[in-house]
């Protein structure tokens, strides 16, 4: 006991490895203010497209969307950020990471948004349209807030699994909290550093989970 | 050298990819049989776990929703590396493969315990009522009444939750493991030149393009008409 206390919960070793996690911390909630915006941007802009009903526009789309859902994301992070200077596209830990998150995460924020505009019916835009309003205007102001109202669910889970899913900027050694955690552990030959990262991510998704538990029940059993 | 020709000659490169295609074949097995394993004990515990929460036992019934709150909120790689670098600082040595196994079937296990609790609680009261009024025990009612009804609907939620977390199994890379993206890696890393990595993106995409595809399917088959 007094072995897994020292090797997991060591306070020496937190107040050691502090600073280091602290800054890993903080890359990673600047990280997920980066990639959430990308993702829901790319989102959006798929979601739009996909109201499209020439065949020359929804298959690749659908294609696209499908690829890189089937796509694991780091396999996606690998290829940006190993391959691509082989050919003199040389775009750094956090570029690699942008633009995979843009592609990755864009595609589900996609799919479940096309699932929220298609869940509006079609009257609200025909009525939108008849009052005037353009195309564009209908998109933003009638049928996206319905759609997204709709979906809010969907959208709070894909958020919790794109903050989730930063962790693996570490693979790319950008510096935040899981790879600060590991620099630490290799320091001080001791697991605590990691432990306290797996805390940390707790106590800042924990909220988000319960939240998600509840609207998730309730929408579920909200199908009978 | 023209741009197309340096583009090709890195990412199709035919002499790096026909000598490391073996190992890539071999990877995709691994990736598969990783896959099947947390597919079969991953389910199998969530529903074990929602079973026992369905007898309404307090203090355990805390602690599955911790867990399955736990599992949910910590990032599968997190897991992973607590596993297999975290452990042997204790003393207990995991191969890299049993890390991700064990990493990826628990965080299954917490989806699904959540997915088929929901499918549970969304049959109503009535049928519960309708199924003991005939005789039928608490046990009786759960497996012949309650369960079917709540696993259908449990269907599409559980094939996406299951399908994401099973690409996770390119996480088991960052452990030596020599899955798809493990052997690419390595195929990277003696040839130097990417093109195993574009053969590994291939052998993902056969691997998992028709699983979505299966999966868009499922969700419009088994959506409930509202």
């Amino acid at each position: 006991m007094d072995l897994f206390l020292e090797t997991f919960f060591s306070w020496q070793i937190i107040s050691e490895a502090w600073p280091i996690l602290w800054q890993g911390l903080q890359a990673t909630l600047m990280l997920s203010v980066l990639v959430v915006p990308l993702g829901v941007a790319g989102g959006i802009i798929l979601a739009t497209l996909s109201t499209v009903r020439n065949p020359w526009v929804k298959w690749p789309l659908r294609a696209w969307v499908d690829t890189f859902r089937a796509l694991p994301p780091l396999v996606l992070l690998v290829f940006i950020f190993a391959g691509l200077p082989f050919i003199g596209l040389d775009v750094g830990a956090w570029g690699a990471v942008a633009i995979g998150f843009f592609l990755n995460t864009g595609a589900y924020y996609g799919e479940i948004l096309r699932a929220g505009i298609e869940s509006v019916p079609r009257g609200q835009i025909e009525a939108a349209r008849s009052t005037g309003l353009t195309r564009g205007q209908t998109m933003a102001h009638v049928v996206l807030p319905q759609a997204v109202r709709n979906v809010l669910p969907d959208l709070i889970s894909n958020t919790l699994e794109v903050v989730k899913l930063t962790s693996i900027a570490s693979v790319v050694a950008l510096p935040e909290l899981l790879f600060q955690a590991r620099q630490a552990q290799s320091v001080t030959y001791n697991a605590t550093p990691i432990m306290a990262a797996a805390v940390a991510y707790f106590i800042l998704l924990w909220p988000l989970v319960r939240l998600l538990s509840r609207l998730e029940n309730r929408q579920l059993a909200g199908r009978r | 050298m023209t741009g197309w020709e340096r583009f090709t000659d890195s990412f199709f490169n035919a002499r790096v990819m026909a000598q490391y295609l073996p190992k890539i074949v071999e990877g995709f097995f691994l990736t598969v049989e990783l896959a099947a394993l947390i597919i079969v004990a991953g389910l199998a515990l969530g529903l074990l776990l929602a079973l026992v929460r369905a007898f309404g036992i307090r203090p355990l019934n805390w602690l599955i929703i911790f867990l399955v709150d736990l599992f949910r909120a910590l990032p599968p790689l997190v897991i992973i590396v607590l596993l297999f670098f975290g452990l042997p600082n204790a003393g207990v040595e995991l191969s890299g493969f049993v890390a991700s196994w064990l990493a990826l079937t628990l965080v299954l296990m917490a989806f699904s315990e959540e997915i088929f609790w929901a499918g549970i609680t969304s049959v109503p009261k009535g049928q519960w009522e309708a199924a003991r009024s005939t005789g039928l025990g608490f046990v009786q009612t759960l497996g012949w009444v309650v369960l079917p009804q709540a696993l259908r609907i449990t269907i599409p939620p559980l094939t996406n939750r299951t399908i994401a977390i099973t690409k996770g199994t390119a996480l088991a890379s960052v452990v030596a493991v020599p899955d798809i993206l493990g052997a690419a890696n390595a195929g990277v890393s003696f040839s130097f030149n990417p093109s195993p990595l574009t053969l590994g993106a291939i052998a993902y995409l056969v691997l998992f393009f028709p699983v979505v595809v299966l999966g868009r399917w499922i969700e419009t088959r088994f959506a409930w008409k509202r």
